[in-house]
């Protein structure tokens, strides 16, 4: 009962007047806005380095569209990798239940509690045990914000979902102006932070929270197409930083967030100069006598049985024998069924896989989602770090997506091996009454060399034509080149007798 | 007398959680004290926690309107958000008064 013989204080948030932290940093000639990386795969590339450092970023979506997840991700890279310790404040889960949540992503926040890098506070608001009486502020949120900042020294901060608070005060008016306030305190604290909102009907957010935040919008969306379920994330705002403007497919995996692409938005992958061998030395004889470009991308197109994964065995295998790593993507064999099968044409695959160089990765291609294979198809690639990469066969990956879906998956998988300089061989099976030039759903135009297999029949044989349809940057052989597959591997034996009768029907 | 005088033998004990002494917590605090004088008899207990001066406090309570009124005993617990200076309301969330 001490209060009455105090002198009248100000707020302790209305008397901090420290300045802006100034997120600008001078590159060169032009400020350029300070970021904080969030570590969550993907969203530093197509913001640029990060969320806007020392401001806060609105996240919105539906329930369950990945608001909290990616929020959590933020703070616990922050912790783990930036050094950036951060504060959690949770209106809608319990410390434990939080914890649990995340656990399945390999998130141990526990731990991270233990060890002070992260501080969880979790603030309950239940209208039916609050009886409102005058006026009100809310700045006992403050406090326990900036106690929490504080006791660990935050520099981020996550407000999961904000929302909540309308549903526990009944007062708008008085909302709106503490959330306004918050805002501009948060920044005034010089904390990078994310704070989550339920998506509106026809607004991004229910309770228009993006009036208060200017600085960066993210946009979450879960929406089911064809029965395959992807998630996307867009980038709506982000002032004073350009960003990726399009609608990116993300994953929930086992270990975070990944948003797609993973690759650069532009056309700069630089374009190496040596080319490396097909392994057939006929087939190099072809392409300028040297092989495919280092880094470009093939396309074996051909019927059913014209040994597109035989050629492909072939490549793989010169590859292995340069000492260089491969990753094999199957989609319709087993790893066993394509090494008895290849050893059965003379190329021994187990032993590269057994020496580590060649790795397989066979999934069903229903089984996921397209976003899925790409993000499961970059992991494996990030983890191996291959030179060459082989999709055996692309056809499957239609089966789970439009044409158009298909080819931007491809687009972004492409981009990405080109920048990373792997070589990458894609085969096509054509339909046996599909004509060649068509079946390939437009892919054809992302592709560097093209390589048509196609049998033909003749006075009761069947004969396989092998023809280069094109192949950027490089002469190459005009011919329909016959050839048979061996016990020792694909034979190529010279010009077609049926080569006229062939190209015709290739035109 | 009101339900008040029926509950005499109990025990009131009341906090209010202010964040400095700014003209809302001592309106509230005034209102309090008439509120507790005319209704509670002796009593009661109220303690004040400025939360600026022990911020880990509000946590506990749940505490993020200020001024916020609790009142731990009698069990349940209740909480009074604002200035106090509807005696009406404060009497409903006492549970002084049923709610209408």
């Amino acid at each position: 009962m001490t209060l009455l013989d105090k002198p009248l204080r100000q707020p302790k948030s209305a008397r901090r007047q420290a300045p802006a932290l100034q997120p600008l940093v001078t590159r060169g000639r032009h400020a350029v806005l300070a970021k904080a990386a969030t570590g969550i795969t993907g969203l530093d590339e197509i913001t640029g380095g990060g969320l806007p450092r020392g401001r806060p970023t609105l996240v919105c979506g539906a329930a369950g569209s990945g608001k909290t997840l990616l929020a959590t991700e933020f703070l616990v890279r922050g912790a783990t990798e930036f050094g950036e310790r951060g504060v959690f404040m949770t209106f809608e889960e319990s410390v434990e239940d939080l914890t649990a949540d995340v656990a399945s992503l390999g998130f141990d926040l526990a731990a991270l509690i233990a060890q002070r890098k992260i501080v969880i506070d979790y603030v309950r608001v239940n209208r039916h045990e609050i009886e409102e009486t005058g006026e009100y502020d809310l700045e006992g949120l403050f406090i326990r914000l900036d106690h929490a900042i504080k006791s660990i020294r935050a520099k981020r901060v996550v407000l999961d979902t904000i929302d909540a608070l309308f549903t526990g005060f009944s007062n708008p008016g008085i909302l709106r102006m503490e959330l306004a306030r918050l805002f501009r305190w948060l920044k005034d604290q010089g904390v990078t932070a994310v704070i989550t909102g339920e998506r509106g009907e026809g607004t991004l957010t229910r309770h228009g929270l993006e009036e208060y935040v200017s600085d960066a919008v993210i946009v979450l969306d879960h929406r089911v197409d064809d029965q395959v379920s992807t998630r996307r994330l867009r980038i709506i705002k982000y002032r004073g930083s350009s960003h990726g403007t399009n609608e990116y497919p993300f994953l929930i995996g086992r270990s975070g967030l990944s948003v797609l692409p993973i690759t650069a938005l532009g056309l700069q992958h630089e374009a190496p100069l040596d080319r490396v061998s097909t392994g057939l030395d006929a087939l190099d004889a072809m392409l300028g006598s040297q092989g495919f470009y280092r880094g470009s991308s093939i396309l074996l197109s051909g019927g059913a049985g014209t040994g597109k994964s035989s050629l492909a065995a072939h490549f793989v295998d010169a590859a292995c024998r340069r000492g260089e790593r491969c990753v094999y993507f199957l989609f319709e064999e087993s790893p066993s069924q394509y090494i008895r099968n290849m050893r059965s044409i003379g190329i021994d695959l187990e032993a590269w896989t057994k020496s580590g160089l060649l790795h397989f990765h066979a999934a069903r291609p229903a089984l996921l989602g397209l976003e899925q294979h790409l993000v499961a198809m970059h992991g494996a690639i990030e983890e191996v770090r291959p030179a060459v990469v082989v999709v055996d066969p692309i056809n499957d990956l239609m089966s789970v997506g439009t044409t158009n879906a298909v080819k931007a998956i491809l687009l972004r998988l492409i981009d990405y091996l080109k920048t990373s300089h792997v070589t990458a061989v894609f085969s096509s099976l054509t339909a046996g009454d599909a004509h060649e030039q068509t079946t390939d759903m437009g892919i054809s135009s992302l592709m560097d060399t093209w390589i048509l297999l196609r049998a033909v029949e003749e006075k009761g044989q069947r004969h396989r034509g092998l023809y280069v349809l094109k192949s950027r940057g490089m002469p190459h052989s005009n011919e329909v080149t016959r050839y048979t597959i061996t016990d020792h591997g694909v034979q190529l034996v010279g010009r077609s007798p049926q080569h006229r009768t062939v190209r015709r029907t290739i035109r | 007398m009101t339900q008040a005088a029926r509950k005499g033998a109990e025990r009131w004990n009341l906090r209010l959680y202010v964040a400095g002494q700014t003209p809302k917590s001592i309106t509230a605090f005034a209102n309090l004290k008439k509120v507790c004088e005319e209704h509670l008899g002796g009593n009661y207990s109220i303690e004040v926690i400025d939360l600026l001066k022990k911020p880990q406090l509000a946590s506990g309570d749940q505490i993020l309107a200020i001024p916020t009124l609790v009142r731990r005993l009698p069990p349940p617990m209740k909480k009074i958000i604002g200035d106090l200076s509807n005696t009406e309301r404060v009497l409903v969330g006492l549970d002084l008064v049923p709610k209408r």
